[in-house]
């Protein structure tokens, strides 16, 4: 499955963070999905454990948010939450073509620890 | 040791999204029309290559990119037809991405190409997420793997400009009901055009060659105009 080298592709992004904010470790990683996004979270997650092992985020717990598919009905200037897969505007009926989330698959924040005693924890 | 908490935002596959905008570059600098053509194993993806190729010869520059997890066995078929083809085995994994693409085109001359097709690994899941820098994605969903499809792919659906329904020939020995995928999926994608198509009889073809043509005649146009 993709979730494999999406896992991949995460393990980069936090490598990098990590670098950059001085973060020795890291503990928690917060993740928004959005329910149209083609992953499956128990399967990101799986693959997240494989491949986190001997990298920075070994034993990192993944925290994913799942976000609601909401479009927006050009002609009527309204948005509304997509439920049963319905693209099409409650209020007149007409096909809906953009999105205004739903398809997210983004990192949104990471928790760590770094080197440096700050004395605030 | 200190506690941190930091606030990013980013896209999981901004790599890729990057290496996408950056083959999509190219490909519009050469006025090249792109298709991502997606579809489950045996909906007739490489069918439908050849009787595209067979009928467009001679007016349209065609190239084409094959995924597939082994073998070289559709390149073959699609370079029989006296067009370019290179294949990008991808040992297992899933779907294409924009970097198998920038190392395929290597191995292409795109100086007499108008129409690139990418034929993706077989799967109507993962290789929705992944843009490889096509102008266009489409797919094709056969009679006989059912009207329900819409419903379970949904992504899929909501992404492809194009769905072509294949193997119409086969409807009768089906309880594939057409009107049932064509509400389904406009449930999905109000503005997706929908063909429908037997690659085996050549039923339906017209409609689609015309489209095709037509989209690529719109994309020599930039490429005339950037030269002047």
């Amino acid at each position: 499955m993709h979730e494999l080298s999406i896992a991949e592709s995460l393990i980069g992004i936090l490598t990098e963070e990590a670098r950059n904010h001085k973060i020795e470790r890291i503990n928690k990683v917060k993740l928004q999905v959005g329910e149209l996004a083609a992953v499956v979270p128990e399967s990101l997650t799986f693959c997240f454990e494989l491949v986190s092992r001997d990298t920075i985020a070994e034993g990192a717990v993944l925290e994913i948010e799942t976000i609601d598919v909401v479009a927006r009905c050009d002609n009527c200037d309204q948005s509304f939450k997509v439920l049963d897969q319905m693209f099409l505007c409650p209020v007149c009926g007409g096909p809906v073509l953009e999105l205004i989330s739903g398809r997210e698959l983004s990192v949104s924040s990471i928790e760590g620890e770094t080197g440096e005693d700050n004395g605030s924890d | 040791m200190a506690r941190i908490n930091v606030p990013v935002v980013r896209n999981i596959l901004q790599a890729n999204e990057r290496l996408a905008a950056e083959n999509r570059r190219r490909f519009d600098e050469a006025g090249i029309y792109v298709l991502n053509l997606m579809s489950s194993p045996g909906a007739g993806k490489t069918s439908l290559l050849e009787k595209t190729i067979e009928a467009l010869s001679g007016r349209v520059g065609i190239a084409v990119i094959e995924g597939d997890l082994q073998s070289s066995y559709d390149a073959e078929r699609i370079q029989s037809k006296g067009v370019q083809a290179v294949q990008i085995n991808t040992d297992g994994g899933c779907h294409l991405d924009g970097n198998m693409i920038q190392i395929a085109l290597g191995s292409l001359d795109l100086s007499q190409v108008d129409l690139l097709i990418i034929e993706n690994v077989g799967n109507l899941v993962c290789p929705a997420e992944f843009n490889l820098g096509e102008h266009d994605k489409i797919m094709i969903l056969s009679v006989a793997e059912g009207d329900d499809k819409p419903l379970k792919y949904p992504l899929m659906f909501q992404l492809c400009s194009v769905l072509l329904v294949n193997k119409i020939d086969l409807l009768p020995y089906t309880d594939c009901d057409m009107g049932k995928i064509r509400e389904r999926a406009r449930q999905l994608n109000g503005n997706q055009k929908i063909f429908e198509i037997s690659c085996r009889t050549g039923e339906g073809f017209a409609p689609w060659l015309s489209w095709v043509e037509s989209k690529v005649g719109e994309h020599r146009k930039t490429r005339m105009g950037s030269k002047q």
